[in-house]
């Protein structure tokens, strides 16, 4: 039986030559998505922005209107209600946070089902207060902080300092471009989301460990292999690797996606490109990076030191 | 070379196999679990047979969660209304009089007394109302609960310390789910979910539930009932509140309480015979009884004000002494109102009012939809896996989807004995860990191939396969489970529940990816002795 290659067994690619392509290339899309990120910002959900949420399902025998439940949501004088369909009929309905607390929201509700009742079941009815919003933001961003800290230090611990500081410019590459990836495609911004980047962070890295993984080894091994040529021997040796994990994860995203339902749907297209956001960061924008910050020096100097220790204690 | 000490395999096999049985209930409805009980013959030992099955989340089985805040503004003013209280009677005890009266200031109160004699006498009285604050984790902490102060001016301020408003809240947080515990079992709703969030919140959740807004109203009113006079002018110790009978106006109401909810024992709706108007029968204990006796005697002819969270419910006059400690309350109240009226009295006053800062409710049809697509998704991202893995690996790939099928029986199994949650991100979290789960094996069989192109004899190669790969398992798991972590203790909700299921994912990959395959592997090899790997 012959079995699927994704990638050839022997493959001699240079890799680190494309840098001079990919290096501008994810400089240009970091510094747009800052840009657009300050211009036109995330379209927060109503977890981050406060507000009331409701979500619209027509009762048996009643086709759905959008038109109509915007007209008349528009008319509640509530400020701007954000009306969209989605799924089979179903109608989500967004009021912006009212002011007057906890009655102001209590009122949106109320005159929700009092006009919707009739004709639609209340699927799912959020909302959340200011303060909470703003906290969740808080925990939200210190959790993405965190978990870049300490995975930084997990690394420096573990790996080289240089090989670290490659893996943590490649996670936050990949979280700038995921950023960006939510300004320009609207979905919506929210608690989920913030799993969905922390998730993200966890690939990326995971992605790059391999590769820098087999870097330290082939470092040991080769004592005198120039930086270009070894990075690009750790890349070419994993990448039948790389392939078909990527490839495996991103079909069992592809289930989620086209499977998984409405509800996550923002949160597992996200993901999806995620994997090949990370994929790639790991071959061109973390390895690559290692030759800029002097991975000879540093890290190859300990290598040589260690090794020599072992071959004195021979 | 591929050897397995038999202890290992054993303990191996006995987690997995104890981890799947775990798994197994959740396949099943409630009633299917007790009726497989039942059929059992009497001699089998049912505690061997797991019960639980995987909760699922409010977002899978609908309900809603409603978070509360204690109003910090409120407990406040209600703490410096019973200092004012406190410190009238500690001058009453010391026998002297204030200059004008006692003044409220926004965290406490401040008097002026009329001579340097009458401050000797009153301080030490005043100064005992300060309690020393206890903390249940601390013990003793030093701080007090009042700050007293002696302006050299000739005023007295007492302020609340934030120690002492702290631990005012603390209390507080307790005593209402409490309260709220009560009111909602008194409605019978099942199986609420009520726990203290942070410093002053509180969570409920109700799953299930119909009618979210009924106990919205229910959780939201402090209930705090008191029987006060109505005064006859609006001078002196006298609140101006507003009056149902009034519609809204304002009426004058004397400060002293004469008895309060506190004293209730019982509150049952009911009829008037009279006006056949919805009203609430109450029943006081023996204190109660007899304040409210002597209270009515003393004022027969006299309007009583019925005060509930400071409006004025009824005022009815009192046409002869009360003695019975039994009394009714009307108001105008439909049946439903006097119903909630009386589950609200029966379980005792909100020591503060409770904000609703958060909601969310589901229905039970999309809870029922959302799982549907999240089978759907597992089942399709399965199937997906399985035939790359064959297709890539062959025999090898068969063992990968062996181990990732356990893999996800494992992950169920704990999340059922672990009683976490199931939630719609949780299901993403599970179709997620089938992707990359089979990571490690792929690292793996990478790895075998490698060798065996580098010329090793098949053996040494897939030693070393296991061996070369398995430093990089660790490290790239340990980095994902780092960051699953962090995203457990700052996430919230349904984020959690996709937390979780991470992280376990991540520690049965090394159970099943690494030792199990690695088993199957070692046997079929030492079975068939291959002159080349099929890889």
């Amino acid at each position: 039986m012959r079995l699927l290659r994704l990638w050839p067994d022997e493959s001699h690619f240079d890799f680190m030559r494309l840098r001079r392509l990919s290096f501008p290339l994810s400089a240009f899309i970091s510094v747009a998505t800052v840009v657009l990120f300050l211009q036109i910002g995330l379209n927060f959900g109503i977890d981050f922005k406060g507000g009331t949420l409701v979500e619209l399902r027509p009762k048996p025998g009643v086709t759905s209107d959008v038109g109509t439940v915007r007209h008349t949501a528009n008319s509640f004088g509530f400020g701007e209600t954000e009306v969209q369909e989605f799924g089979q009929g179903s109608i989500s309905v967004r009021f912006p946070l009212q002011a007057g607390g906890e009655t102001g929201q209590t009122l949106v509700m109320q005159k929700a089902h009092e006009a919707f009742d009739k004709d639609y079941a209340f699927d799912r009815v959020e909302t959340v207060g200011p303060r909470v919003s703003g906290e969740l933001v808080q925990s939200g961003t210190i959790g993405v902080v965190l978990s870049v800290l300490a995975v930084l230090l997990y690394l420096w611990f573990r790996f080289e300092r240089e090989l670290a500081l490659g893996a943590i410019v490649g996670t936050l590459h990949d979280i700038v471009i995921t950023v960006g990836l939510f300004v320009i495609t609207r979905i919506e911004f929210n608690m989920t989301s913030i799993a969905a980047i922390l998730t993200i962070v966890g690939y990326s890295l995971n992605e790059t460990v391999v590769v820098f993984d087999r870097t330290r080894e082939l470092m040991r091994r080769y004592k005198t292999m120039p930086t270009e040529e070894l990075l690009n021997l750790s890349i070419n040796s994993t990448m039948s690797r790389t392939v078909m994990t990527a490839m495996s994860t991103a079909l069992s995203l592809l289930a989620l996606v086209l499977f998984g339902g409405e509800a996550i749907k923002g949160f597992s297209v996200v993901m999806l490109a995620g994997v090949v956001i990370c994929t790639y960061s790991a071959i061109f924008v973390s390895t690559p990076f290692l030759i800029y910050i002097g991975l000879q020096a540093g890290g190859r100097a300990q290598a040589r030191d260690t090794s020599s220790l072992k071959q004195a204690a021979e | 070379m591929l050897r397995i000490s038999t202890t290992k395999a054993v303990a191996t096999l006995a987690v997995i196999l104890v981890g799947l049985m775990l798994a197994v209930p959740s396949f099943f409805t409630a009633e299917q679990r007790t009726g497989f009980i039942k059929s059992l013959p009497s001699w089998f030992p049912t505690w061997i047979v797991p019960t639980r099955a995987i909760v699922l989340g409010l977002d899978l089985q609908g309900g809603s969660q409603i978070v509360l805040e204690v109003d910090r503004n409120d407990l406040m003013r209600s703490m410096v209304q019973s200092l004012r209280e406190d410190v009238r009677n500690a001058l009453r005890e010391a026998g002297v009089q204030t200059a004008g009266g006692i003044q409220l200031t926004p965290r406490g109160v401040q008097l002026r007394l009329t001579d340097e004699a009458a401050k000797a006498k009153a301080l030490p009285k005043l100064q005992a109302l300060s309690q020393p604050i206890t903390d249940a984790v601390l013990g003793q902490t030093g701080a007090r609960t009042l700050d007293v102060k002696d302006d050299p001016g000739g005023t007295i301020q007492l302020t609340i310390t934030d120690a002492g408003f702290n631990s005012r809240t603390r209390r507080a947080v307790t005593q209402a789910i409490e309260v709220i515990r009560r009111r909602i079992d008194l409605v019978g709703t099942t199986e609420p979910s009520i726990q203290q969030q942070g410093a002053d919140r509180i969570q409920v959740q109700l799953p299930g539930l119909q009618d979210p807004q009924r106990v919205e109203e229910l959780l939201k009113g402090t209930a705090k009932l008191e029987f006060r006079m109505l005064a006859d002018s609006s001078a002196g110790d006298v609140d101006l509140l507003p009056s149902k009978d009034a519609n809204g106006q304002k009426v004058p109401v004397e400060r002293r309480v004469m008895a309060d909810g506190a004293d209730l024992t019982d509150a049952q709706p009911g009829f008037d015979q009279k006006s056949n108007e919805p009203i609430v029968n109450f029943k006081f204990n023996l204190r109660g009884a007899q304040r409210f006796g002597q209270a009515t005697s003393e004022n027969v002819g006299r309007a009583m004000a019925i005060v509930l969270d400071n409006e004025v419910v009824s005022a009815p006059r009192i046409l002869q002494p009360i003695t019975g400690g039994q009394g009714q309350i009307s108001g105008r109240f439909t049946v439903q109102q006097a119903n909630d009226l009386s589950v609200l009295l029966r379980a005792g006053a909100l020591p503060a009012k409770l904000t609703i800062i958060e909601r969310r409710t589901v229905g039970p049809g999309l809870g029922r939809d959302s799982i549907e697509a999240g089978k759907h998704a597992t089942i399709v991202a399965t199937i997906l896996v399985v035939v790359l893995m064959f297709a890539a690996y062959g025999v090898f790939g068969l063992f990968a989807n062996i181990a990732l099928l356990v893999h996800v029986g494992l992950i169920l199994g704990l999340m059922s004995v672990l009683e976490a949650t199931m939630t719609l991100p949780g299901i993403a979290g599970i179709v997620l860990t089938i992707g990359t789960a089979v990571d490690s094996n792929v690292l793996i069989y990478e790895r075998v191939r490698e060798e065996v192109r580098a010329g090793r004899s098949i053996p040494s190669a897939l030693q070393a396969g296991f061996d070369r790969a398995f430093a990089t398992i660790v490290d790239s798991n340990s980095t994902m489970a780092i960051a699953a972590v962090i995203l457990f203790f700052m996430g919230s909700g349904p984020v959690k529940g996709f937390a979780v299921v991470f992280i376990l994912g991540i520690l049965t990959t090394v159970i099943t990816a690494v030792t199990l395959t690695r088993m199957m592997i070692a046997l079929w090899y030492q079975r068939l002795r291959p002159k080349t790997l099929p890889i």
